[in-house]
């Protein structure tokens, strides 16, 4: 197992060892909103072959094939629901760095904004529950006590 | 007393988290399945390696069972693999190849030096067919049953071990 | 015949450095359950041994590693004999098994230093860090003899030469950016370890935070130097002109980050005001658990990243162990000795406490979005529910509307007071400075760029909120002084430190927001003679050469550049670099940096025919982000120094010598 695992991780270095500052190609656009989309689309697609880049900077052979296609799709006049659709049934959502809102995507999205409310639950119930209680920050005697420990001598 | 169970609740969930961790230690980040997985077989027009007049389309997988290997004479693991391509073909099952990225040329004589298990070898230069069956890298091997739909996929390499535990038992199930 | 043993020597000074730590991690902790002071008494000099001699063999690597002693496998695999020796030096930490020897002798070093600078603790809280930093470190050193050891051997078939260092690690950013950062890791150990002694000792009162305090400033400062160098490193050196990818490896620095960045401040209100205790413990506890959860993701292969190490299941399978026995019994005995709470300290909605805590909440829920995303596919994975990716735009779309929320209560929490205060005194305080930020904030994006952008306007006012309420702070400070310096002067250095750190973050946040929405990219063909216009600066390719590196072939474009049509130029050397022993191409941007911009040029690929395709790009306030990165690291420092940490010190010298009783000598609370 363990040389199979290795003998595809050289696999896959052969195809990717050229994999840094990729993406770099002439592109022609007429419209600047069109190339802002290009470039929105490139960056928010994974490379299905690298570790963990987006088409635009991967060098990956593949990578220039699904550059070549969103260009292609654009001047199509395709929108970027379908653009992501198109590739989407071909490789599947793992390329999509951004996840589609799904059954097993609730949690990922719904979490950090269950967790801002809560959050804000937890705030004004304390400053309620505290807004009341007993001013002193530390008793005489803790005081004392902070006092005794911070200069106690080494010897003692 | 309820605080502390509440509290015991921490060490409780971390170890959940680390079940998951310990079995994605065995789980491979690579392997994908297809998202062709259970389609039909994408519509493509083409030529065929040998013959540039001969055009397929995807009626070539209507009626019998196929395995379909997408390689390049450019590819290394694609000539390290031809010995089990030939030994399935070998067992009668229908072979066809899709020589991806790659030149008439260079596709013939990889297939006069190394074997030539394939009933045909569709014609893709460009990569058009290899993108719509979304390959990222040869080779690949796809099952595609009697009615054209796709029900298996290999990335990579298939070793003898491969076939024995892999392939053979999804033809069995397939045929 | 010496020579030849220095990787054996370095073997056995593991195996010597691995039974002081274990006696380090028994015997104080027992002395200190049965109270013998004689057991107690083991924990530093252990500490310090253990150090001594991880630093041999640390020593021993090195200098296989400058001897080119490639019989040793690490050597031969991530060196070579024509590397320059600064980069033998640093290809040490430069893979995995180094990685983790540079680990654990900074782990060694900080226990070392808990142990020499605690001379006013009390004996048995001494005896418990120690202890607890003991087992952390039997953890680590089994680690490596166990699964990662430097030192093996490539006997008797040693190669010629060694395989040589990956490219994208020769650079000055990785000879700094590694250890910084894992000093940061290793150095919230130590505040981990206060944590769980004063959990054993049934001591969580005021005084452990004051004694953690230093340490965990320290540590973050660190941390965050050492995230920003890896930003700096990945900008330059990956040749793309990104500075933050989300990638797993980074969020597991940043995880850590931001509970220690919660931790300083909930460390703040534990120290001044004995509130949130049993909170400022768990958030001790979690940070250096997502020290170690990082190590876990980045070198077990569980997650995809760009720049993972060599992964290896043996390995992950041990750090899981080590994390999960860690964290585990860690919160097992907070969930056990965490103290009741006694009596409320009470606070009102316009304070610093509540503040504070908002800060905290928010810090947290960051804390659970990065790792959300960061594990998510691996949740989904595990339960068989299909591989997705998480990745830039998910991180965005939740991290930048929760920064600028947060940012909203940091222009507030820096001027609030303690317990509580008028809304109509802290109206008086803000209003100019909310009003200039958002008048400021609106305009700038027209100012500078003709055209608005709610982006920036957004990070520039959240910025300005931050910053302008704490230079009014200044001026209210200081009014009563003979002159305004004078008056700066007489403020705390721990004060300066929540300055600095806080303008640190809105410098950042102006980096982010205008490199983000004002970076000009433009992919170009060109050959010498060519010229292309971006942002204003005329770039002339003049001459392509080729030249030769100690160990790497290289295409190099000369470029001229110059701002419009009378300004001064500058030449750029963009190149493509071929290294010899590997093979492996890299691009070697050039890089015009500047406080307001930075140009960057890199190259693509020869089209054939004499020309390149080029990468130019502007890049406004890029440095921005690093300049904030440094700020806040620097008033970590400040805060360290801040001579309240001293006094005790000089309290306890004072008292020797006039035998003062020491209940009476003065303490800042």
């Amino acid at each position: 197992m363990a040389l199979i695992r290795s003998f595809a991780a050289i696999l896959i270095l052969m195809f990717t060892v050229d994999a840094m500052a990729g993406g770099i190609e002439v592109r022609e656009f007429d419209d600047p909103v069109m190339e802002k989309r290009y470039r929105d689309l490139t960056a928010s697609m994974r490379c299905p072959l690298c570790e963990n880049q987006a088409i635009d900077d991967s060098d990956a052979p593949i990578s220039a094939d699904m550059r070549d296609r969103v260009y292609l799709l654009l001047q199509d006049g395709q929108s970027d629901i379908e653009i992501i659709d198109h590739m989407v049934r071909r490789f599947g959502d793992y390329i999509l760095y951004n996840p589609r809102l799904e059954n097993r995507t609730y949690l990922l999205w719904g979490l950090p904004i269950a967790l801002v409310l809560l959050g804000t639950l937890v705030v004004v119930m304390m400053v309620r529950a505290r807004r009341n209680a007993s001013a002193k920050a530390l008793s005489a005697e803790e005081r004392a006590r902070l006092d005794a420990l911070i200069n106690r001598e080494r010897s003692s | 007393m309820t605080r502390r169970l509440l509290l015991l609740l921490l060490p409780v969930g971390f170890i959940g988290l680390a079940l998951i961790f310990y079995q994605g230690l065995s789980l491979d980040p690579s392997k994908r399945d297809s998202a062709l997985m259970a389609r039909e077989f994408p519509a493509f027009e083409a030529t065929t390696l040998r013959d540039e007049n001969q055009r397929v389309d995807q009626s070539l997988f209507k009626g019998e069972m196929t395995l379909v290997n997408v390689w390049g004479e450019w590819c290394p693991a694609c000539k390290q693999e031809m010995p089990q391509l030939l030994g399935l073909a070998d067992q009668g099952i229908r072979m066809v190849g899709v020589n991806y990225r790659d030149t008439r040329e260079k596709g013939m004589q990889f297939l006069s030096e190394f074997g030539d298990p394939f009933e045909t070898n569709i014609f893709d230069p460009d990569g058009e067919l290899g993108f719509d069956l979304g390959v990222y890298g040869a080779p690949e091997t796809f099952l595609v049953d009697a009615d054209g739909v796709i029900r298996y996929h290999h990335k990579g390499y298939v070793s003898p071990e491969d076939v024995r535990d892999r392939i053979l038992p999804e033809v069995e199930k397939w045929r | 015949m010496f020579i030849k043993m220095i990787p054996e020597i370095g073997h056995f000074a593991l195996i010597v450095a691995l039974l002081m730590a274990i006696v380090q991690s028994v015997m104080p902790l027992a002395g200190a359950a049965t109270r013998r002071p004689l057991w107690m008494a083991y924990g530093r000099p252990m500490a310090a041994g253990q150090f001594l001699f991880v630093a041999i063999a640390y020593a021993c690597l090195t200098t296989s590693y400058m001897l080119d002693d490639f019989s040793v496998a690490n050597v031969a695999n991530n060196s070579n004999s024509l590397l320059p020796w600064y980069y033998k030096f640093s290809a040490v930490w430069g893979n995995h098994e180094g990685s983790v020897l540079l680990w654990s002798l900074m782990l060694a070093g900080w226990g070392c230093a808990a142990g020499a600078f605690s001379s006013n603790l009390p004996r048995d809280m001494v005896a418990r860090v120690m202890g607890v930093m003991g087992m952390v470190c039997v953890g680590f050193l089994l680690f490596i003899l166990f699964t990662s050891n430097p030192f093996e051997r490539l006997l008797p078939d040693m190669p010629q030469d060694g395989a040589d260092l990956n490219p994208l690690l020769q650079d000055f950013g990785l000879i700094v950016h590694p250890p910084m950062l894992y000093m940061g890791y290793v150095g919230f150990s130590v505040v981990f370890a206060f944590a769980i002694a004063a959990l054993l000792g049934g001591r969580l009162d005021a005084a452990w935070t004051r004694w953690a305090r230093p340490w965990t400033n320290l540590a973050w400062a660190f941390l965050t130097v050492g995230i920003a160098l890896g930003s700096w490193w990945a900008y330059y050196e990956l040749g793309w002109g990104g500075w933050w990818f989300w990638d797993p490896v980074e969020n597991a620095s940043l995880l850590p980050w931001l509970t220690g960045t919660a931790l300083v401040h909930s460390l703040a209100v534990t120290e001044k005001r004995g509130s949130f205790k049993s909170w400022t413990v768990l958030l001790a506890i979690s940070t250096f658990s997502l020290s170690l959860m990082g190590t876990f993701l980045v070198r077990s292969g569980v997650l995809t990243s760009v720049h993972a190490f060599a992964n290896d299941p043996s390995r992950g399978f041990f750090i899981l162990m080590l994390l999960a026995i860690t964290v585990t019994l860690s919160l097992l005995v907070f969930a056990l000795r965490a103290p009741r709470v006694s009596h409320k300290v009470g606070f009102n909605w316009l304070s610093r406490d509540a503040l504070l805590l908002v800060n905290n909440v928010f810090l947290v829920i960051m804390t659970v979005t990065v790792l959300l995303g960061t594990v998510y596919p691996l949740i989904l994975d595990s339960l068989g529910l299909g591989k997705i990716s998480v990745g830039p735009p998910y991180f965005n779309a939740l991290f930048v509307p929760l920064t600028v929320m947060m940012c909203v209560f940091m222009g507030l929490g820096s001027v609030a007071r303690w317990k509580g205060m008028e809304g109509r005194e802290l109206l008086r305080k803000l209003w100019l400075s909310g009003a200039a930020a958002l008048v400021l904030g609106i305009l700038m994006p027209l100012l500078y760029r003709g055209e608005w952008n709610l982006w920036v306007s957004l990070g520039i006012v959240s910025a300005l909120w931050v910053v302008l309420p704490i230079v009014r702070d200044l001026f209210d400070k200081t009014r009563h002084a003979s002159s305004f310096i004078a008056g700066l002067r007489k403020l705390s250095l721990a004060y300066w430190g929540m300055v600095l750190g806080h303008v640190g973050v809105a410098v950042t946040i102006v980096g982010v927001a205008v490199v983000s929405n004002y970076n000009i990219e433009r992919n170009v063909r060109m050959s010498p003679g060519t010229t292309v216009e971006v942002a204003g600066y005329q770039f002339t390719m003049t001459e392509l050469i080729d030249r030769r590196g100690p160990n790497f072939l290289a295409d190099t474009s000369i470029i001229e550049v110059q701002r419009g049509d009378t300004g001064r130029s500058f030449t750029m050397r963009p190149e493509k670099r071929l290294y010899i022993a590997t093979g492996m191409p890299m691009t070697q941007v050039a890089l015009r940096p500047g406080f307001f911009r930075d140009l960057y040029v890199a190259m693509g690929e020869d089209l054939g025919d004499g020309s390149w395709a080029m990468r130019v790009q502007y890049k406004p306030f890029v440095r921005w982000l690093w300049l904030g990165g440094l700020l806040m690291a620097f008033g970590g420092i400040l805060a360290v120094l801040d001579k309240r940490y001293r006094r005790t010190s000089v309290a306890r010298d004072t008292a020797k010598v006039a035998a003062k009783p020491p209940a009476t000598q003065e303490v800042t609370v």
